[in-house]
């Protein structure tokens, strides 16, 4: 989860990540954000998000983010 | 069958009648039917092209969910048997077979809609270089374009998509599926809907509701305001300034930019107005497509506002499945390791944005001015990106600077920068947008603005002044939009203010609308597309 949050603020530093939970409905993350989140998490916990995981119950937290990123890494 | 028709009021009343009349079951089939009937109106040979792409995307749709069941219980039946990687490969065969499935409907159905819409763009394009050599033209085909088909296809294809990816059951049946595609509120000029969405409310029996049938209505009324006061109005003065470049330039240009703004928006959303308002009539529930777009204090926030169905279309359908392949991904670490965190960072981001501007101007018109305006879209996006460090430093430096003032002038400026992108719209010719735009900077006519030059165009005083009020009514109907929907605030209101309001709507329509002797409503700017 650290590594996960590191990755999110070096992307918005002015933002709590720990406590958002509307991160796509609140529009602080947008579809920029969305691919450069994507690319970072590849890199990092070596899983790839398909477009099909790109729906806002995924990335409205960071909480349910790294459920995503664990679910992946179960399947891999 | 335009929906400022004579016919189309005709039409809506009596399927309104007959809808909340028929016992609640068969209303989707009356639905069915009276799509059909205003599609076949359209023009009888169009209906051979949506029933192709309605029935290969139902029929593809419904073998990789077959699939998809087989696979879950193969895996059911020999979960003790297989171990961890023949499930894998399992799987990954089973998903090649769907792949196959969506690749294939895909190819037909986007094949159609390239074949029919693109053919001549692509001839004139061979032409031109043929012509370098002093080779004779190929002949063009001039095929005609089936009423709505970048809108039914987009439609089709989503829905296709989302059957694919698991996050949407496919439907059973082909009449029901059909609606889907054909509902003729929205086949013209969208909103591209979402089958989840729609279908809640599409295939589900509505009792009639005099207060939902009435709310329906009056966001019809206002639909036509904007229409036919607005649009049909202004319209006249922005096809003679557009009309001749030679003769109108200069503060013409800037003139004919920003009313061509103005008709687009009232053109657009009114045509929307009359769509979501008459499915809500028959209690049928459309995703909005605006939100007060004009208001945006960038044009990214713009692109969030406009048209907002066809850009969620476009990021969840192209940006995200071109960004998030594993093509693009490789090129993400290609360009970390060449060009460094920060660069390599951005990169793939604007790659698949160029893909997803590039299909969104050539979505818009067969035209290379469809496709430079998408670029320049763009062009703008990544440098307000590469912008957005600078922004930053300087708001945290000038707190104050978020003001009102600041966001007026933020809206303003956005404003003007969609006028000169609007203006791309308007010319085939990429060379007249550029003078026209460019005659603006060097422009000594300002005088027009004040001696009565603008009284030439096809608008007299009164029309002028139908405009102002008709423009600040609308100003004035988004400002009070930001606190919830306005018919629900007027709801609110005595009896008296109800009816003066709508009444007076009403009376405004009939009074103020673009009509008279010889009087031809003008198509709808987005029926084109």
């Amino acid at each position: 989860m650290d590594e996960l949050l590191h990755i999110l603020n070096e992307l918005h530093p002015d933002i709590d990540f720990t406590t958002r939970e509307h991160l796509i409905d609140d529009i602080i993350l947008d579809s920029f954000d969305i691919v450069t989140l994507i690319a970072e998490i590849g890199e990092e916990f070596d899983v790839t998000i398909t477009a099909d995981k790109i729906v806002p119950a995924n990335f409205n937290s960071a909480k349910a983010l790294y459920a995503l990123i664990q679910e992946l890494q179960d399947e891999a | 069958m335009l929906f400022t028709s004579y016919g189309f009021l005709g039409f809506a009343a009596v399927l309104l009648l007959l809808y909340y009349l028929l016992p609640k079951r068969h209303q989707w089939k009356l639905l069915l039917a009276a799509s059909l009937v205003f599609y076949l109106l359209g023009g009888a040979w169009a209906i051979v092209y949506i029933l192709a792409t309605a029935v290969s995307v139902w029929y593809a749709a419904l073998r990789i969910q077959a699939n998809a069941a087989q696979q879950s219980a193969y895996l059911q039946a020999h979960k003790d048997t297989l171990d961890r990687e023949g499930k894998k490969a399992y799987r990954a065969q089973q998903k090649r077979i769907r792949r196959r499935w969506l690749t294939g409907c895909l190819l037909l159905d986007l094949g159609i809609l390239a074949v029919v819409k693109y053919t001549d763009f692509a001839i004139a394009n061979v032409n031109a270089v043929l012509g370098l050599f002093s080779k004779g033209p190929l002949p063009l085909l001039h095929i005609l374009l089936p009423l709505g088909i970048s809108f039914y296809t987009f439609q089709a294809v989503g829905y296709l998509i989302d059957v694919y990816r698991g996050s949407q059951p496919a439907e059973r049946s082909l009449p029901r599926f059909l609606l889907f595609v054909s509902f003729f509120p929205l086949v013209i000029q969208g909103p591209i809907s979402r089958f989840g969405q729609l279908s809640e409310t599409l295939y589900a029996g509505h009792p009639y509701d005099g207060g939902t049938v009435a709310r329906g209505l009056q966001r019809m009324l206002w639909g036509y305001f904007k229409k036919l006061v607005v649009a049909d109005r202004i319209v006249s003065a922005v096809t003679v300034i557009l009309g001749d470049v030679n003769a109108y330039h200069g503060a013409y240009a800037l003139v004919g930019m920003v009313f061509y703004t103005v008709q687009l928006y009232a053109d657009f959303t009114g045509g929307i107005d009359i769509t979501i308002g008459l499915s809500e009539a028959l209690g049928v529930t459309v995703q909005e497509n605006f939100i007060r777009p004009y208001f945006s204090k960038s044009l990214k926030e713009y692109w969030r506002r406009w048209h907002i169905s066809m850009c969620s279309w476009f990021r969840d359908y192209v940006f995200y499945p071109v960004s998030s392949s594993k093509a693009m991904q490789r090129f993400a670490r290609f360009s970390r390791s060449r060009f460094g965190e920060a660069v390599g960072r951005r990169l793939p981001v604007y790659v698949s944005s160029f893909v997803v501007w590039f299909a969104t101007g050539i979505w818009h018109g067969a035209s290379w001015n469809f496709i430079v305006w998408g670029l320049l879209n763009w062009a703008i996006l990544m440098i307000s990106e590469e912008l957005e460090p600078l922004y930053a430093r300087f708001h945290a430096k000038h707190p104050g600077a978020g003001g009102l003032g600041w966001r007026l002038f933020a809206v303003g400026r956005t404003f003007l920068l969609i006028c000169c992108l609007n203006l791309f719209d308007c010319f085939a010719n990429i060379g007249d947008t550029l003078f026209m735009l460019g005659s603006v900077l060097t422009a000594r006519n300002w005088g027009i603005l004040w001696n009565g030059a603008l009284l030439e165009l096809g608008l007299t005083g009164v029309d002028y002044a139908v405009l102002a009020g008709a423009v600040a009514l609308m100003l004035t109907v988004s400002l009070l939009g930001r606190r919830g929907s306005v018919r629900a605030q007027i709801a609110k209101r005595p009896y008296a203010v109800r009816f003066i309001v709508w009444y007076g709507l009403f009376l405004l329509v009939l009074l103020m609308g673009a009509y008279g002797i010889g009087y031809d409503a003008s198509q709808f700017i987005y029926n084109r597309f």
